[in-house]
């Protein structure tokens, strides 16, 4: 019973599934679809790193941090203008987000 | 061996299992307590991998600042959240048959696919042995060196985010009164102090 590729490639399969379902079941919560964004970008991180290291390849843990490096970033901004916009509006709802609709 | 598989199963298990109630949970508060319990255990996934450096990264950054954050953020904004998850049981059907068919589609392409034995020696970086070079010092004489560039690429990212945040939620309030300490220190003495003769027995 040897853990190999394929159960690491599964979990993050599954992961990822979860992050899209997120982002389709919480249409209207803009935080949960932020917490689904950063389950898949989990995911991804999982999947470089396991074909990391069964290649025996150092440049996918690179890319991983790299990876982590904008997510982090992403989730700060992401955050900033929900406040901002809760501020202006008093609601979160994704659906009234057509403001700047042209 | 098996203790390896059993780590395995029962990190990749609770990880599936707290990914699945992120999104199903009804507090937004217990979604991020559960985002970090899944954070945790992808983090013993990368060290049951060998990826110690990420796994402690994962755990430092994303525990520590990112899922932190959002709880800051879940907590600070007062939020009608029962509103907010009408249409979850609508949105059921089709949401779950788009992901039904990705996760079919992506079991296709694990199914039907195998790593010739080539490709294991055929990476620009290959990983030394352990017990030689720990996994951070390999992974740091990688990015110090080759990928120079994309690291402080990735610190110039982190420091437009950190701008960008600062810029996006700072707001200057009317009617707040403030120091100014350069208005203060700049003041003439024809402001502060007025000399006045003074007339015996009238006062000003």
């Amino acid at each position: 019973m040897t853990i190999g590729l394929g159960h690491y490639l599964t979990v993050a399969a599954i992961l990822f599934t979860l992050g899209i379902l997120g982002i389709f079941l919480n249409r209207k919560n803009v935080i949960v679809i932020l917490m689904s964004v950063e389950l898949m970008l989990l995911a991804v991180n999982l999947n470089l790193v396991a074909f990391s290291t069964h290649l025996n390849d150092l440049v996918g843990q690179v890319f991983a941090l790299f990876v982590l490096t904008v997510a982090a970033g992403e989730a700060a901004i992401g955050l900033a203008i929900l406040v901002v916009y809760f501020r202006n509006r008093g609601t979160i709802a994704v659906e009234d987000i057509n403001m700047m609709k042209g | 061996m098996i203790i390896q598989a059993l780590a395995f199963y029962l990190f990749a298990a609770i990880t599936v299992a707290s990914g699945f109630m992120v999104i199903a949970s009804r507090n937004p508060v217990h979604s991020v307590l559960f985002l970090i319990l899944a954070f945790f255990n992808a983090a013993g996934l990368f060290v049951l991998m060998g990826a110690e450096f990420l796994g402690m990264i994962l755990v430092i950054v994303y525990v520590g600042a990112v899922a932190v954050l959002f709880l800051f953020v879940v907590m600070m904004l007062d939020i009608n959240f029962v509103e907010l998850r009408q249409g979850f049981l609508q949105y059921l059907p089709i949401g779950g048959l788009i992901g039904f068919i990705l996760l079919v589609e992506l079991a296709l392409v694990l199914g039907g696919w195998v790593i010739t034995p080539a490709a294991r020696s055929a990476g620009t970086d290959p990983i030394p042995a352990l017990d030689q070079v720990t996994n951070t010092h390999a992974l740091g004489a990688v990015i110090y060196t080759k990928y120079i560039y994309l690291f402080q690429g990735a610190g110039l990212i982190l420091l437009v985010a950190m701008i960008g945040a600062i810029v996006l939620t700072l707001r200057s309030r009317p009617g707040v009164k403030r120091q100014s300490i350069s208005e203060q220190v700049n003041r003439p003495r024809g402001d502060a102090v007025a000399v006045r003769k003074v007339e015996p027995r009238k006062g000003i």
